[in-house]
Order: C-alpha cells, then structure tokens, then sequence
C-alpha cells in the first residue's frame, strides 16, 4: 500500500512538474503546480509529517497558489512566447542541471544506510512538532511573524498604483509611451 | 515477505524524486519566457528542497526537518506576496511579462 501510494503520487508530481514546463499558459503551468503541491502532501503524510501535510494544501496549494492565479488573472496574462532564451542559459545553464542532477543521483544512490520509509514508523504529531517550536525555537518563531508583517507592508506599498514608474520614468524608458506614464504619474 | 516488500518503499527514492524536482524547476526557471511561469519555477525548487528535508527528518527520528521546512513555507509565503507585488509593478512600468523584453539592465 505504502508503495503503491508512493509510485501514484510521485508519477503524478513528476507529470505536474513536467507539464508546468511544456504549457504555454501561465494558468495552465499554475494548475500543474497546484498538482504538483498536493501530491507532495500526499508524499509527506507517507513520512509521517502530519503537520506538513495539512500545512502544504492549506499554505502551499491554498494560499500561494491562490496569489498566483489571482495574478495571472489580474494581469492577464497570455501565451508566452518561445524565444531561444539567453546565451548564458544555454552555454552554463542546462548542461550544469544535467549535472547537478547526476551527481544528485550518484550520491543518494551509492549512500549507505538510508534504509526504508516504512508502514510501522510513527508519524510525527503535531503536539511534539508545537513542543519545540513554541518552547525552544520561540523567538525564531516570533521573528518570522515579523517577517510576515514586513513583507505585507512590503507587498502593499510595491503594488500600490503610481509606484511601478520612477518619477523620471520617461527617460529611462524611451521606447514606452512616455504619454501614459505621465498621465498615470499626474493623476496620482 | 511479499506483504512487506509493499509496505516499504526505499529513502533514496524519495530523495531522487527530490532532485529531479530541484532539477525540473531549475530547468522551468532556464526556459520559461514568461515572469510569472518563471516565478512558479522557484516554488518548484523550493518544494524539492522541502521533500528532502522532511525526508532526512524522517530517517533520522527527529522533528528538527521538519520545523525547518515550517520556517521555508512562511518565507515562501513571504516570498511570494513581495515577489507577485514586483511583478505587477514591473507590469505596470513595462506592459510586459516576457522576461526577454524585461532588459533595461541588460549589458
């Protein structure tokens, strides 16, 4: 059963990650991440992490995945086009995945000892997870309600209109209509 | 012997299936035009990088992976409010999310 549920949900992440690259839609690539986050849930439920599980589909496929849609729809995002992508990519990029990925693979393949995620391994419940974070690892966790708060405020003032063009927007972009900006900067 | 031969699956494969989603999202990131396609790509990594924690957390008896991985998905969380806000602005200065008309600060 173990297995069984292993194989399904990772076929289903590698398809997700799969199809995320070869769509040309934005939403379409966003529909296969959200896919891609649940079976990944699926996945941490069978290593016992009953928190992260629930937390993935709430934080993961819930909320950001939510903001990413909302943005695509906002946005309005079409079709994007296939051009050949930049030098660099080609000449750095894609031979250095190929070998991140084999020495990945040569690594966990020859490691000793993993041994085997098992039926009769206990999950881990969230009452021993909360005991640590919210006795040890307090202030780290108070920190990051900071960090929340920061990127909120982050986030508001960024996307607030008026702000996506530097006031001397129209020099320093000389090819976009320098008629626009100048009416959105004076209707601020 | 056959019944636990299906109750068991090996800690290594959950860690390939790791890499080759760290691998699939730095590839997204290489050939994908479009910001927010691009953008997806990093959760994609981010998410690969989280399998292998809680993995380890798993083959180790210890809950210490799996409250790293709680602190990545408030960052990502984090990450991706400020970076969808950018990515309006950038919208809102260029009338574009190809990301190879994105190039003012191109050499």
């Amino acid at each position: 059963m173990h297995l069984i549920l292993f194989i399904v949900f990772a076929g289903f992440c590698l398809a997700g990650a799969v199809n995320l690259l070869l769509q040309t839609h934005p939403i379409n690539s966003a529909l296969s991440l959200i896919v891609v986050m649940t079976s990944l849930a699926v996945l941490y439920l069978l290593l016992g992490a009953e928190f992260l599980a629930a937390a993935q589909v709430i934080v993961y496929a819930g909320a950001i995945m939510v903001l990413f849609t909302f943005v695509v729809m906002l946005l309005n995002a079409g079709r994007e086009e296939r051009t050949r992508g930049s030098r660099a990519a080609r000449a750095v990029g894609f031979p250095a995945v190929v070998v991140i990925l084999a020495v990945m693979a040569t690594v966990i393949l020859y490691a000793q000892g993993l041994g085997v995620s098992s039926v009769r391994d206990g999950i881990t419940s969230t009452e021993e997870l909360s005991a640590v974070l919210f006795t040890r690892l307090l202030l780290p966790f108070e920190v990051t309600s900071v960090l929340i708060l920061i990127a909120i405020l982050g986030a508001v003032s960024l996307a607030r209109p008026g702000n996506g063009e530097p006031q001397g927007g129209a020099d320093l972009q000389s090819g976009a209509d320098p008629e626009g900006s100048v009416e959105r900067t004076g209707g601020k | 012997m056959s019944s636990l031969l299906w109750e068991e699956v090996p800690i290594s494969w959950f860690l390939l299936l790791s890499a080759a989603l760290f691998s699939l999202g730095v590839l997204g990131f290489l050939i994908k035009r479009n910001l927010i396609t691009v953008f997806m790509s990093i959760e994609l990594m981010l998410n690969g990088v989280n399998l292998s924690f809680v993995t380890f957390a798993h083959q180790w008896h210890t809950v210490k992976g799996q409250i790293f991985v709680f602190f990545v998905m408030v960052v990502a969380a984090a990450e991706a409010a400020v970076g969808l806000a950018i990515i309006i602005a950038v919208f809102r200065a260029r009338a574009t999310l190809a990301v190879d008309r994105i190039d003012l600060m191109k050499l």
